[in-house]
């Protein structure tokens, strides 16, 4: 049972810090649970429909469906988040200064807020996907499985827990550093995802050059284990990455940052009153 | 694809260049691993250094299974009563550890390169 629980709970932490940050970057916001829970919904029939594709998917395109799949999902999901935070540091600082509460902020950005809800959809997609096919394994064994259900479904709520925890942790911050908690946190997850998604074209032989590993701290810290899990959403990290990743990680963040100060400075009601 | 090959190799940088050659040069070798009942059959299979190598792996589980190596940087899910094929990139000798994520208990082989 407790097998069980953990490898549904590692592979739903993700999803479940991906919806606790969205749930506390879009606090406030009217509807923004009803978004947020349709993302969740529609991830859940999307992850449904892939699993019981799966077949299909892996044979599909020459045997490289499954990676060319992930990679798409990952790469919507990178530039999902990067548009989210250009637009936030274009329009949200000064929306957050005149109303002084973030979540406000966001009201007026819904356009932004359907980039998030895209975002949460595809995570638990994703992820979701893995763990019916897990489950879906054990149901169909047909031996004893009630206590490896019951382990599976111990894990989901977990991550629901990661979730919860997720959103009372950030929303103690107060709102004036919310926001740059939450750009920084949306950033190393989009540079985090970005080299993920080159893992699977590396998989698929689609990127070819820099495969050589950067580092192997797998003996240490491996990135299957629940904290190699945490920090692998969080920041990214990978206990072997390819040196391919690695450019990709250090890319991504680069522009994210660049492209964030150039809308924060390029529009004229974003800059502080006394300048 | 030798055409796509060398207009990559001409637009790429120098130390490029020399990556892709390595990752391209060599005939596949092929490599063969079985899934049952939730364990790898061979537990142990071999295969020469720097070449690409072709892992095929069979479930022959009716449940589907993740195979999963940081090593060899693979994560696949094979549907049950299926074959796939990887690809890997040619690899330093050495052994390389490979498990079943949704049966690490069991599913667990090395890929030793030599």
């Amino acid at each position: 049972m407790i097998g069980a629980l953990i490898i549904v709970f590692r592979e739903v932490i993700e999803a479940g810090l991906v919806i606790g940050i969205v749930l506390a970057v879009t606090r406030g916001a009217r509807g923004s649970k009803r978004w947020i829970a349709g993302g969740v919904l529609a991830g859940v029939a999307g992850a449904g429909l892939v699993a019981m594709f799966a077949e299909a998917l892996s044979a599909a395109i020459a045997g490289k469906g499954q990676e060319l799949f992930n990679a798409g999902v990952l790469a919507l999901t990178v530039v999902m988040l990067v548009w989210h935070n250009i637009w936030m540091a274009g329009h949200g600082r000064a929306l957050a200064r005149e109303l002084s509460d973030v979540g406000r902020a966001v009201v007026a950005g819904d356009r932004s807020f359907v980039a998030l809800t895209v975002v949460v959809g595809l995570a638990v997609l994703r992820e979701g996907s893995e763990v019916a096919l897990f489950l879906y394994g054990i149901l169909a064994s047909g031996e004893t499985a009630w206590n490896l259900l019951a382990g599976g479904l111990a894990g989901l709520g977990l991550g629901a827990l990661v979730s919860v925890l997720t959103f009372l942790g950030l929303v103690t911050i107060p709102p004036r550093h919310l926001f740059t908690v939450t750009s920084a946190l949306i950033t190393l997850l989009a540079a985090g995802l970005a080299a993920q998604c080159v893992g699977f074209l590396q998989q698929a032989w689609i990127v070819t050059a820099l495969t050589q590993t950067v580092w192997d701290t797998s003996a240490v810290l491996p990135d299957n284990s629940v904290p190699g899990r945490f920090l692998h959403t969080l920041i990214g990290y990978t206990d072997q990455p390819s040196v391919m990743q690695a450019l990709v990680y250090a890319a991504t963040l680069a522009f994210i940052v660049i492209a964030t100060r150039l809308a924060a400075g390029c529009r004229p009601q974003a800059r502080a009153p006394a300048e | 694809m030798k055409s796509s090959r060398d207009l990559l190799s001409r637009s790429a940088l120098a130390f490029s260049c020399l990556l892709l050659l390595g990752a391209s040069g060599g005939a596949q070798e092929a490599v063969e691993v079985s899934i049952k009942d939730h364990r790898f059959q061979p537990a142990e299979v071999r295969a020469p250094a720097d070449k690409p190598i072709t892992l095929v792996v069979k479930n022959l589980d009716s449940t589907p299974e993740e195979f999963e190596s940081k090593g060899l940087r693979v994560e696949k899910i094979i549907a049950g009563a299926s074959t796939v094929a990887l690809r890997i990139r040619p690899l330093a000798a050495g052994r390389y550890r490979f498990f079943g994520d949704y049966h690490e208990d069991t599913a667990q082989g090395y890929l030793v390169v030599e």
